[in-house]
């Protein structure tokens, strides 16, 4: 598969795109400039990058208590999301979800999620809506290895495959969930061998490759949208901070760490555009700064919008 | 006497059940060496080891399913869930499954298992993190619901809880677990259904439930000084549910106001209100008013969050407004 210029320079905007937005984030976390709980995405872009880029606007996505990355990549709007994750009524939510509920649902994103496995069966149902309505969309579910575990995931892969929807499982596996290590919470090595009870295709990539995925996602969005039925994409990939900011991380070694961000996805990424002559050293820097205004213009629009007035606390709860 | 953290009493309840039973022993998520989502078993994975203390993958459903059919199978289990807004994923496990199964099979078995779980708001964690359950679980009939508002009965009552031979969901308070407050050395087992009365008082009844019992010792303050004395009942368990303590106080008092943090639609204080009127109706001087949260999912951002928990001012509020 040839990957053109654009989607290279997309892709890898993308990832630059999260990396900095999350990195400012821990910054704000650690000043307690962010209420609640924020579960960072870092060192985890390429997944999201390479997934999203194989996506249309119209596809749906569900995402995770770990979102930030996946709303990017779908297009999402940094002012909106910064504004959300400090509460303020300018937000994605209007500063109802915070960070683990955030989503833009005019991009198709249908939640992030506090309930770990809860988006499966809505990525399903959204398939659902897609055959029944004869769309050409794809419904794409981002779970974690931890989220594998559940019944709801279980229950939605088999019905995807039962129904043969038009859906992509994402899996996003970073070795653990919370404290505990893959080895301690399944038999099996691989996520993706769960995909043969449900007689779908596996497949694993390197989730630190945004290459690697956006091929493989590419390929079952193609598969999903013939009417061929849902596949299971298992991304390698891990966690460089805590579970959520504030963990300590105990469970983990540090050479386990530094190991990981010698895969850093976007160096990697930026060598090869580098190499193939994508982009110039100059072009990269520019494109940096581009963001990096975007994300202080950002930063700017959520401290000084307004907090939301207790009386909105009654808006919205019912259609 | 010592003076404990919240966290610390359930801690020591839990070690000190362990070392008296070997049948007792712990599963959920991050419960082993990393000591729970909140801290509440740190400690115990070093001293018991994994097989007492013992980390299950985010299997909501499996986890009090399995801790059902261990409790069927002899053991006597305490799961944890890190949240109790988790109990959506396990619910049929917990309210058709353990509840029913002594009834169903004739009382031909016991279910000795305890679900632990934090609810509440006041921590930013949004409308999936935050929420107050207690309602949902006192109408399920075979079920024990115990929900402690201090450090002496945090830890009484997880001893009862484990030694009861009924599965008990126990339901702590996630902006407790720092508060400190007295345990006597020869603290012991609290019986379930025995009210507290934390505060005596002549003019009004105000009975509160888990951290509102703090907003009703404070708001009886506030009333104090205007010149009305309330007393303050922790009941400690809404099922069973200790309604004499209850019923006593406001044949005294004339008045009662129930305060929890739960929605007040549906909430727990209905069902005491209703139980009130229904026994001793010609006793009340007042209308009973109930304190609860707004019927909303509970919000994220701080102004709306704070606008959500019900507080002392409320039941201030409410008591001026009945006697006025
Ligand atoms: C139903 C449910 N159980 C438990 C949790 C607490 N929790 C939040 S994230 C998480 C770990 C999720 O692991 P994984 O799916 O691998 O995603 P990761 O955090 O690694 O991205 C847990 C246990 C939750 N939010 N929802
Ligand atoms: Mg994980």
């Amino acid at each position: 598969m040839t990957i053109s210029k654009k989607k290279m320079i997309e892709m890898y905007t993308t990832m630059y795109r999260i990396r900095q937005f999350e990195s400012k984030l821990q910054e704000f976390f650690a000043a307690s400039k962010i209420p609640g709980f924020v579960h960072l995405y870092l060192g985890e872009e390429a997944v999201a990058a390479g997934a999203c880029a194989a996506l249309n606007k119209e596809d749906y996505i569900t995402s995770t208590h770990r979102g930030h990355g996946h709303l990017i990549a779908k297009g999402g709007d940094l002012k909106l999301m910064m504004a959300e994750i400090f509460g303020k009524s300018t937000g994605y939510c209007k500063g109802k979800g915070g960070s683990m509920h955030i989503a833009d649902v005019d991009l198709g994103i249908l939640g992030a999620n506090g309930i770990v496995g809860g988006g499966g069966p809505i990525a399903t149902g959204a398939g659902m809506a897609i055959q029944y309505r004869g769309e050409d969309r794809v419904a794409v579910c981002f779970f974690g290895d931890g989220a594998s575990n559940q019944g709801t995931t279980q229950e939605a892969l088999n019905l995807a495959s039962a129904w043969e929807l038009p859906v992509v499982f994402v899996n996003e596996n970073n070795g653990y969930g919370i404290s505990c290590p893959i080895s301690k919470s399944m038999a099996i090595t691989d996520i993706a061998d769960r995909a043969a009870g449900y007689d779908m295709p596996g497949v694993i990539v390197d989730g630190n490759d945004v290459t690697a995925v956006y091929e493989a996602i590419t390929a079952a969005v193609a598969r999903a949208r013939k009417g061929e039925g849902p596949s299971l994409v298992e991304c390698k990939t891990y966690r460089w901070r805590g579970h959520f900011e504030g963990d300590a991380c105990t469970y983990r070694e540090k050479d386990e760490v530094d190991e990981w961000i010698k895969k850093d996805p976007i160096p990697r990424c930026a060598q090869k555009m580098l190499d193939e002559g994508i982009l110039t050293e100059k072009e990269l820097d520019a494109l940096h700064a581009k963001i990096d205004t975007e994300l202080q213009e950002a930063i700017t629009f959520a401290e000084e919008s307004p907090l939301p007035e207790p009386a909105d606390l009654f808006e919205d709860v019912y259609a | 006497m010592a003076q404990k953290t919240y966290m610390q009493a359930l801690n020591d309840a839990l070690r000190e059940e362990m070392e008296r039973d070997p049948n007792v022993l712990i599963i959920g998520e991050d419960v082993g060496q990393f000591g729970g989502c909140f801290g509440v078993t740190k400690g115990l994975f070093d001293q018991f080891g994994e097989k007492r203390v013992r980390d299950t993958p985010i299997t909501e459903s499996a986890i009090v399913g399995a801790a059902t059919g261990a409790a069927a199978a002899g053991l006597r289990p305490v799961c944890e869930l890190m949240f109790v807004d988790f109990i959506g994923v396990s619910m049929d496990q917990l309210f058709n499954q353990a509840a029913k199964m002594r009834y169903m099979f004739g009382g031909k078995t016991t279910i000795p298992m305890v679900l632990r779980a934090p609810q509440g708001a006041g921590i930013g964690a949004a409308a999936q993190h935050s929420q107050s359950l207690e309602s949902w679980f006192m109408h399920i009939p075979g079920l024990k619901v115990a929900m402690p508002a201090t450090p002496e009965d945090a830890y009484g009552l997880l001893l009862t809880a484990i030694r009861d031979d009924n599965p008990v969901v126990f339901l702590e308070h996630k902006v407790l677990y720092g508060v400190e407050g007295e345990v006597p050395d020869n603290a012991g087992a609290i019986p379930f259904g025995q009210a507290k009365i934390c505060r005596e008082g002549t003019d009004v009844t105000i009975v509160a439930l888990s951290k509102m019992v703090y907003s009703a010792l404070e708001a009886a303050e506030t009333l104090a000084a205007k010149g009305i004395n309330a007393e303050v009942i922790d009941p400690r368990t809404v099922s069973p549910l200790d309604m004499d303590t209850i019923i006593e106080s406001v044949k005294k008092t004339h008045s009662l106001v129930v305060a929890h943090e739960a929605v007040k639609t549906g909430g727990a204080g209905a069902e005491i209100a209703a139980q009130v009127a229904e026994e001793i109706i010609d006793y009340l001087d007042t209308p009973i008013m109930r304190v609860g949260a707004p019927f909303t999912p509970v919000p994220f951002s701080p102004p709306l969050e704070e606008a959500f928990i019900p507080g002392a001012e409320d039941i201030v509020a409410a008591v001026e407004q009945i006697r006025s």
